[in-house]
């Protein structure tokens, strides 16, 4: 009967942790910039030779 | 097979082949860059986008400023004594290789940590060990070609904040929309029915609880994303405007109240999918108008340009580096090669060869004897000079220029949109609907009188016009910037389809700075002569040299027995019999000529004096015709910092009559454009050094004509690629046609307004239809003026 509170606080809750993601990825800066990664995800890791150690660089 | 394109940057190699691991480079600065990238295991480089790279400069002793502890501070951005983070402009970075080679700085030397590219502002951000120094990474950018531009803007520490309010108030105004459209679907199946008339019993047993939910949802949309429409209206109404934000506010309002209103007595479902569906949309046109070009700055003044620090002579002869600020008058200064002069000076020791090209366009560099003034804002191209400062960097000639007050106003205060003005005759006209149909109905029904005035401002909330000028613009904006024509906000477009003046500069703005004619005056060469002149100077790295080197017809490369370059004087060669000396008058044996207005390169063959090579202006191409054109329909006039030495070859291409001003000093610019404005004109300003940026900065537009858009242009309101030129009044025309645009979409929308105010007016507003009406009067508006405006940008070339 009342299962629907049940659904519409989970349908909140939901709707709240996207609004909370969507506030943290502003806050960090991802929408300053939205034309580098676009480029960035096509760069090929294989390609940097194995021999040099690798270096984790990205934060 | 020899390919005759360099490997790494893509230019001829006809001046100089050399040969390295069967790749050809055109300099070795260029071989350098390419070692240290294939065996750095880096050449991946290469395969993202052929010829990529750029030719590194010299830049020996260039950075030592960066040795001083206190400049370092200002310019890092995070230090905690090991680690340190610097972002860095650089200005050259152009494609994905560029992206990828900085990023992988960390291969180039282990002690960079991370680096992230942000393309569109041409960025980077390094964190690198402490160990490693700042110049140290300067330079090792500056090696592989990539060299980052630090200027005393940045001295100064005023980081901008990006401000990002507009994404979080979208955000909200988004998050809020989608969640109150469902919680609304209960509402749109269950029309007509309620609790009384036994309708469904679920969704009437919950009608309640799904209201107040949108009731809280619609709080933040209303309190904080649509807050600044009322923060503007109310602003508006304080200085007696009726600015398009008071119908929008007034909207806002209304549906917010009403809405409460109804829900809280049980009336109905109240407005808030309409309400925060309004807000979203209108942020959206703001959002689409804000988005600008984060690579090229209009604000420059000459902070931009000038360097942090100079070198400054101890009285014991020692040097030291102090920031610019810091000179006084009587210090002396040393200049280095391709460094810039901050301040005002007399020199004293060197060869002065002083580029003015971004202070006067010029491009030929000016020779200064010991003793001469020499100014701040040139550039010095000829080795070490020393100078004596007469004036502190702020007091000099050009930086003097900004303290006028026109680089204090905003433009944008003073003038008054389009979109504003209708807002005005809009808002009058929707009170007095409001209140005639209120007392209409007060006569009537009294009942219903208050549904009715609310409806009729709800239903006339002028969202679809707000949006006609953000969306039309704001794709103008974009279609500009595809043709190289890059414009500082929407209003300039507004306020470049109303000019009726166009006033130009003339070096630098109508005559192109990289190319340049010469013609012969002299006793005719032998084609030995000519011959060992071309492969002389094909030596000489000197601009001139240069420029004459691609006049001259092609010859074979033959080889010289003698070769010396006498820096700031000229180019000295033999071979066989004859000696040829190539440079100023008086190196090849001259006295010094009257006339001392144009260039020339003189030529001596076995001590006798042959002739000389004049330079001369090239207009830019199409010139006659552009300004043809324009001068059917604006008025034009020329303003040159020169002197009337090209006045008849002016006056042969322009069309009859046009105005030529010459002798004109930065400020009678400025003056002139301002007592044209006085007689009521609207004047476009057409510049290109700081010499213009007063007249930029005073006229109605102010566009800045640039060879290379990355750098040295000044503070203006468009910046026009110069191989565009030619288009700049199909680029005005194009203006005007999206300001008629923007007036078909205001009709078309008024349309919209007569049918909902029927049915406001007639007492008969559902929610439902609301919430039909004005998302869809948004929607075919924003359809409509994007498809208007592709329509105009297919026509541009």
């Amino acid at each position: 009967m009342s299962v629907i509170y049940v659904l519409l606080a989970i349908s909140l809750v939901v709707a709240i942790i996207f609004f909370v993601a969507f506030i943290f990825s502003v806050r960090q800066g991802q929408y300053d910039d939205a034309y580098t990664p676009s480029v960035r995800m096509l760069f090929e890791d294989e390609l940097v030779k194995p021999k040099k150690k690798k270096v984790k660089s990205k934060e | 097979m020899q390919d005759d394109t360099c490997f790494h940057c893509g230019d001829p190699c006809d001046r100089q082949l050399i040969t390295f691991e069967e790749k050809s480079f055109c300099c070795s600065g260029c071989k350098t860059v390419y070692e240290i990238f294939s065996t750095n295991d880096l050449s991946h480089y290469y395969d993202l986008q052929e010829a990529a790279g750029t030719t590194p400069n010299a830049i020996e002793g260039k950075y030592d400023f960066l040795d001083n502890e206190d400049i370092i501070t200002k310019l890092l951005e995070f230090n905690d004594g090991n680690v340190q983070i610097i972002n860095l402009y650089i200005p050259t970075i152009h494609c994905s290789s560029c992206i990828w080679i900085l990023e992988n700085l960390n291969k180039l030397n282990k002690h960079v940590t991370s680096s992230q590219v942000d393309f569109p502002k041409k960025t980077i951000r390094v964190t690198y060990h402490k160990e490693f120094s700042l110049k140290n990474l300067v330079l090792l950018l500056a090696k592989i070609g990539y060299e980052p531009y630090i200027s005393l803007e940045d001295f100064e520490g005023k980081k901008k904040a990006t401000d990002r309010s507009l994404i979080y108030k979208l955000g909200v105004a988004g998050f809020a929309f989608g969640n109150v459209m469902f919680l609304s679907f209960p509402e749109y199946f269950d029309l007509g029915s309620s609790a009384a008339s036994g309708g469904e019993y679920w969704l009437n047993k919950y009608q309640n609880l799904f209201r107040w939910l949108m009731f809280v949802f619609s709080l933040p949309v209303v309190f904080y994303a649509g807050w600044d429409y009322f923060v503007s209206a109310f602003k508006g109404l304080r200085a007696k405007l009726l600015n398009i934000d008071v119908p929008i506010a007034l909207g806002i309002l209304v549906l917010f109240l009403r809405s409460t209103f109804d829900i809280a007595f049980n009336f109905g479902s109240g407005f808030f999918d309409s309400l925060t569906g309004l807000v979203f949309f209108l942020l959206l046109g703001k959002f689409f108008q804000q988005r600008t070009y984060s690579f090229l700055s209009f604000e420059r003044d000459y902070k931009s340009y000038f360097p942090i620090a100079i070198t400054r002579l101890k009285t014991d002869g020692k040097e030291e580096t102090v920031p610019v600020q810091n000179i006084e008058k009587g210090d002396r200064i040393l200049i280095r090669n391709e460094e810039m002069i901050p301040v005002d000076g007399t020199l004293i020791y060197g060869n002065a060869q002083i580029d003015y090209s971004f202070v006067s366009g010029e491009s030929e560099p000016v020779n200064k004897e010991i003793g001469e003034q020499v100014f701040a804002g040139g550039k010095q191209l000829n080795g070490v000079i020393e100078m004596i400062a007469s004036k502190s960097v702020s007091q000099s000639y050009l930086t003097q220029l900004w303290s006028n007050a026109v680089f204090k106003t905003d433009k944008t205060t003073t003038f008054q949109n389009l979109t504003d003005s209708i807002g005005k005759r809009f808002t009058i006209a929707v009170l007095s609907i409001a209140f005639i149909s209120t007392a209409f109905w007060l006569y009537v029904d009294p009942s219903k009188a208050m549904n009715v005035f609310t409806a009729v401002l709800i239903i006339a909330c002028p969202c679809a016009i707000a949006l006609a000028s953000p969306f039309t613009l704001g794709n103008m904006l974009r279609i500009f910037g595809k043709k190289k024509f890059y414009i500082k906000n929407t209003q300039t477009i507004e306020q470049l389809a109303k000019i009726d003046t166009a006033i130009f500069d003339k070096t630098g703005t109508i005559t192109t700075s990289q190319k340049s004619t010469a013609y012969y005056e002299g006793m005719p060469l032998t084609p030995e002569e000519e011959s060992i002149l071309k492969n002389t100077i094909r030596a000489s790295n000197h601009p001139l040299s240069r420029s004459l080197y691609d006049l001259l017809k092609e010859q074979n490369i033959i080889t010289l027995d003698e070769y010396e370059e006498h820096v700031g004087k000229g180019l000295e060669s033999s071979k066989g019999a004859i000696k040829m000396k190539i440079g100023s008058a008086n190196f090849v044996g001259k006295a010094l000529s009257e006339n001392v207005l144009d260039t020339s390169m003189h030529i001596s063959a076995n001590n006798t004096y042959k002739g000389r090579y004049i330079f001369q202006n090239q207009y830019r191409e199409g010139l006659s015709t552009t300004f043809k054109n324009m001068s059917q329909t604006l008025s034009l006039a020329i303003l040159s910092g020169d002197n009337e030495g090209e006045k008849s070859r002016l006056e042969a291409i322009l069309p009859k009559l046009t105005p030529l001003f010459f002798n004109q000093k930065p400020e009678h610019k400025l003056a002139f454009i301002k007592t044209l404005q006085e007689q009521g004109k609207k004047v476009l300003m057409v510049g290109d050094g700081l010499n213009d940026a007063g007249a930029l900065a005073q006229s109605n537009v102010g566009i800045a004509i640039s060879e290379n858009i990355n750098v040295f242009s000044p503070a203006c309101d468009a910046i026009l690629d110069a191989s565009k030129f030619q288009q700049l009044y199909s680029y005005i025309l194009a203006s005007k046609k999206a300001m008629r645009v923007i007036k078909m979409s205001f009709i078309l929308s008024l349309l919209y307004n007569c049918v909902g105010l029927y049915f406001a007016v007639t007492g008969q507003l559902e929610p439902v239809i609301a919430a039909i009406l004005m998302p869809l009067s948004s929607i075919s508006i924003v359809v409509f003026t994007t498809v208007m405006t592709n329509f105009i940008g297919r026509k541009l070339s």
